[in-house]
């Protein structure tokens, strides 16, 4: 290397002189805040456009009338909100259970080096990217036709299941295995079983993890509406479900319905609804939060 | 399997490159490609919007230049965005998008149009791609950062040269993620791109996509073992390939950029 | 430039000084302490970076107590002493890589050529384009060797023409070039822990820096590759000033012309903070040990 960098006095200083950041570098900067701005501003954009949409039909007769086609200024969706009402509930007992089983198994008894296991879990990541719309023509072919389960409540939780398992047991795994395994060694140390220690020490010190995810996950299900289409709930339904083989809407797919008519006091009903739905979401995500930091353990 | 049947029924050739599709006619024509087309037409324009601004603009800004406490407040605020149901953005791409911004601007746009689908599909997936990235280039070491930094650069340089080249095959993955999300996305395109199928690249027309034929054609009562039901699945097996695909080569390209720095 | 032969006779200081430090700390005269550092460092003349009275604070954490310490051109400085002293966080306040660490803030002045570089009006990135640093683990980019030589120039705008030369002098001078010349395609990751390490000085160089700095640039690397390190730094000492940290007190007696000793002092809220204890020239600190300052030595630790 031939000049050596060597500077005096006051030309140091005119060299290190801050001009501030050239304009490509503040021209970046500001195009990195426009671009997040874009998702901020369309999130703003969408709130504000359904709320005043909506907001002069959202009173009481929203929940306590049924649909109607002819009369836009008497229709209510009690149907789909009860329906909701019913498939969620019925997805939670089914998921639950399952999710949590699957995960213990895969945590506590699975070994990731076993090719079965490996596999597994590779297909529960993929399962959990799967287009909605294939997992209700699943539930078309399989469950509604093949088990002949029909277009029920029933069909409908059982794919709504299938749907949201790989969250809930991705999340349950997590939660699982943030429990020290100081914990399990105490308890087995003590001479309990592999099976008592899941159920007695592991599975409390997981629950509010697992809880946390099933929220997130029914609220996913809770606004799905692409499968529904392919089991029936598009049907014209003006009375609340009454057991787990009765037909239903729910309220996603009411919504679609109206926007599907073509005048504009069913849009107003159609922007209502979006309103009740968002709120519900909101209650179920605020409460999952709320979980989520109130039984945050510091192990 | 129904989609079996449909393909003794009709040549897979036919299916794959005829250009006409009208399976519930009484003259039934089974070209898939103008549903693929429409598929890819309102897939790329949501990538248009995602990729740049996803994957490469909030990503950087939150893992590159936002304070921890400005991170902590805006990924929530993209996490919400996320858990809007399709539905509703549906509902916010016909009545808004189209309705008052599109038809204002250019007055040749349809009702159903696939640029409003597209557009708003892109902001749906915008979180997904955007966290995903950001994941991928928050784990880029310190070291490399600090390297370049040393070396007198500015933090575009860093960013830029540094960072995303350090984290392309996690980016690479969070897009195809998006991607495969975008093509099997069902209600925004049922509701806002309309149920015509149409092989065009004119993006103020209407389009069918695979995924809002199946929500169609589904949607009335097909009898099990016709013709009609059978193409739900021929058509749905196509979808799930696509995406399969996509999430297995997505899936893979996080594993091996996690290799790389452990 | 000051003779560096005192190896074999630093073996026996060195082993003293790790099992506790009785030879630094036993007999010595009054300590001056007030002064921190001692009367040989006042004889740099003209030094290429002036530390007055400097503090480093994370947050309200005080890491780094008053430090006042010349560098002299074209010399090697070494900064030995335990480790939590402080010594890498004060060579990181040399070039502003503290800038990056939110909460870290640096008092006093850090004079380059006179110029203080956490003045109002000095540009942090200039301030590297000068001061460049070798890190602890190397950190060569996931590029081809070639890349990562031209980052730096290409970031300073250098014309694409110039870049092969640049390249094949950069590696040339960090003693690396017969090594890689034939495959400056393949990633500078593929490269053994030493040859990545002499691939970041290199990297370093290709930018023409005027000081360079490296953070224990040998505690990752086997013998072998150490002492390559070390020849190539007493090799660039020649054109360069180098401030180097390092755990190792007989690495220090080999390379460094100047050594400053470092020690944490913990204050009356049992808190830890790093302080200069003596800077001299190396042979009076490892052969002279007597004039260091007792009170800090003996019985602080050990």
């Amino acid at each position: 290397m031939t000049a050596v960098f060597t500077p005096i006095g006051d030309q140091v200083k005119q060299d290190l002189q801050d001009t501030g950041p050239p304009l490509k570098d503040r021209g970046f900067r500001w195009m990195l805040f426009a671009g997040l701005s874009v998702g901020i501003i369309t999130l703003v954009a969408l709130l504000v456009f359904v709320f005043l949409e909506g907001y002069p039909r959202l009173t009481p007769t929203l929940w306590q009338n049924m649909p109607s086609i002819r009369f836009p200024e008497k229709a209510g969706a009690q149907s789909a909100i009860m329906g909701s009402i019913w498939v969620i509930v019925t997805t939670a007992v089914i998921c639950m259970p399952v999710g949590v089983m699957a995960a213990i198994y895969l945590e506590e008894y699975g070994n990731p080096t076993r090719r079965f296991d490996r596999i597994v879990e590779i297909n529960i990541q993929n399962l959990a990217a799967v287009p909605s719309i294939v997992y209700g023509i699943l539930g078309l072919g399989v469950i509604a036709r093949a088990f002949a389960l029909g277009q029920t409540v029933i069909t409908a939780a059982l794919t709504l299941s299938l749907l949201v398992l790989p969250v809930v047991i991705i999340s349950s795994r997590e939660a699982i295995r943030a429990v020290p395994q100081s914990i399990r060694a105490g308890s087995l140390a003590l001479g309990a079983t592999r099976w008592q220690t899941i159920w007695k020490q592991v599975l409390p010190a997981s629950i509010p993890g697992i809880a946390t995810g099933a929220i997130l996950a029914l609220s996913r299900a809770i606004g799905e509406a692409a499968p529904l289409l392919l089991l029936g709930a598009v049907t014209f339904i003006t009375f609340n479900p009454d057991g787990l083989m009765s037909s239903y809407t729910v309220m996603p797919i009411q919504i679609y319905n109206w926007i599907s008519q073509s005048r504009e006091e069913f849009q107003v009903l159609a922007a209502a609804l979006c309103i009740l739905l968002l709120a519900i979401l909101l209650v179920m995500n605020a409460f999952a939060i709320y979980l989520r930091n109130k039984f945050q353990r510091r192990w | 399997m129904p989609a079996f049947e449909f393909f003794q029924t009709v040549p897979i050739t036919d299916f794959l490159f005829g250009t006409e599709w009208a399976p519930l006619f009484a003259d039934p024509e089974f070209g898939v490609l103008p549903l693929v087309s429409g598929t890819l037409v309102i897939t790329g324009i949501a990538c248009l919007v995602a990729l740049p601004i996803g994957l490469l603009l909030t990503a950087m800004y939150l893992s590159e230049y936002a304070a921890d406490k400005t991170r902590r407040t805006l990924k929530p605020i993209l996490e919400i965005l996320a858990g809007i149901p399709t539905v509703i953005f549906g509902f916010f791409a016909l009545e808004f998008v189209t309705a008052v911004l599109l038809k204002n601007i250019w007055p040749q746009t349809e009702v159903f149009n696939a640029l409003s689908a597209g557009l708003v599909m892109g902001v749906m997936i915008i979180p997904t791609v955007a966290s995903l990235s950001e994941d991928a280039m928050s784990a880029v070491p310190r070291g490399l950062r600090e390297g370049a930094y040393a070396l007198g650069s500015s933090r575009r340089q860093v960013t830029l040269k540094v960072v995303v080249p350090a984290a392309l095959s996690g980016i690479v993955a969070a897009f195809v993620l998006g991607v495969s999300r975008a093509i099997g996305e069902t209600m925004i395109v049922a509701v806002a791109a309309g149920l015509q199928p149409n092989l065009s690249l004119n993006v103020f027309e209407g389009m069918q996509t695979m995924t809002s034929f199946i929500a169609a054609a589904g949607s009335g009562d097909q009898p099990t073992g016709s013709i009609g039901y059978q193409t739900i699945f021929a058509v749905g097996a196509l979808l799930f390939l696509m995406t399969l695909v996509m999430n297995l080569f997505s899936i893979r390209m996080v594993r091996k950029y996690r290799e790389v720095y452990e | 430039m000051v003779k560096r032969e005192l190896t074999n006779q630093m073996e026996e200081v060195e082993m003293s000084v790790e099992m506790g430090d009785q030879v630094l700390g036993s007999g010595t005269t009054a300590p001056a302490r007030a002064a921190g550092v001692t009367k040989a460092s006042r004889q740099v003349s003209d030094p290429v970076m002036d530390l007055q009275k400097v503090h480093v604070f994370y947050g309200d954490y005080e890491a780094v107590r008053e430090v006042d310490l010349p560098i002299a051109s074209r010399e090697i400085t070494a900064f030995i002493g335990p480790s939590g002293c402080g010594k890498s966080t004060l060579l990181r306040s040399f070039n502003r890589m503290n800038d990056l660490i939110p909460g870290a803030r640096v008092e006093g002045k850090v004079l380059y050529h006179g110029v203080d570089i956490y003045g109002p009006d000095v540009d942090a990135i200039e301030v590297r384009r000068r001061v460049g640093m070798v890190f602890q683990k190397p950190n060569p980019f996931p590029k081809s060797i070639f890349d990562n030589i031209a980052y730096g120039p290409r970031v300073l705008g250098r014309s694409k023409k110039d870049m092969d030369g640049i390249v094949e002098q950069s590696l040339t001078r960090a003693a690396l070039w017969d090594e890689v010349k034939d495959k400056l395609d393949e990633s500078g990751m593929a490269l053994s822990g030493g040859q990545q390490q002499r691939l970041c000085i290199a990297r370093c160089i290709a930018v023409n820096p005027d000081i360079i700095l490296m953070d224990e640039p040998c505690a990752s690397l086997d013998p072998i590759a150490t002492a390559k390190i070390e020849d190539l730094m007493r090799e660039l000492a020649e054109d360069y000033t180098i401030v180097i940290v390092t755990h190792n007190m007989q690495q220090a007696a080999r390379v460094a012309d100047r050594t400053a000793f470092f020690t944490a002092e913990v204050d009356g809220q049992n808190v830890r903070h790093g302080r200069l204890v003596e800077f001299d020239l190396t042979e009076d600190i490892f052969l002279n040990p007597r004039r260091s300052t007792e009170d800090y030595i003996s019985g602080r630790f050990g």
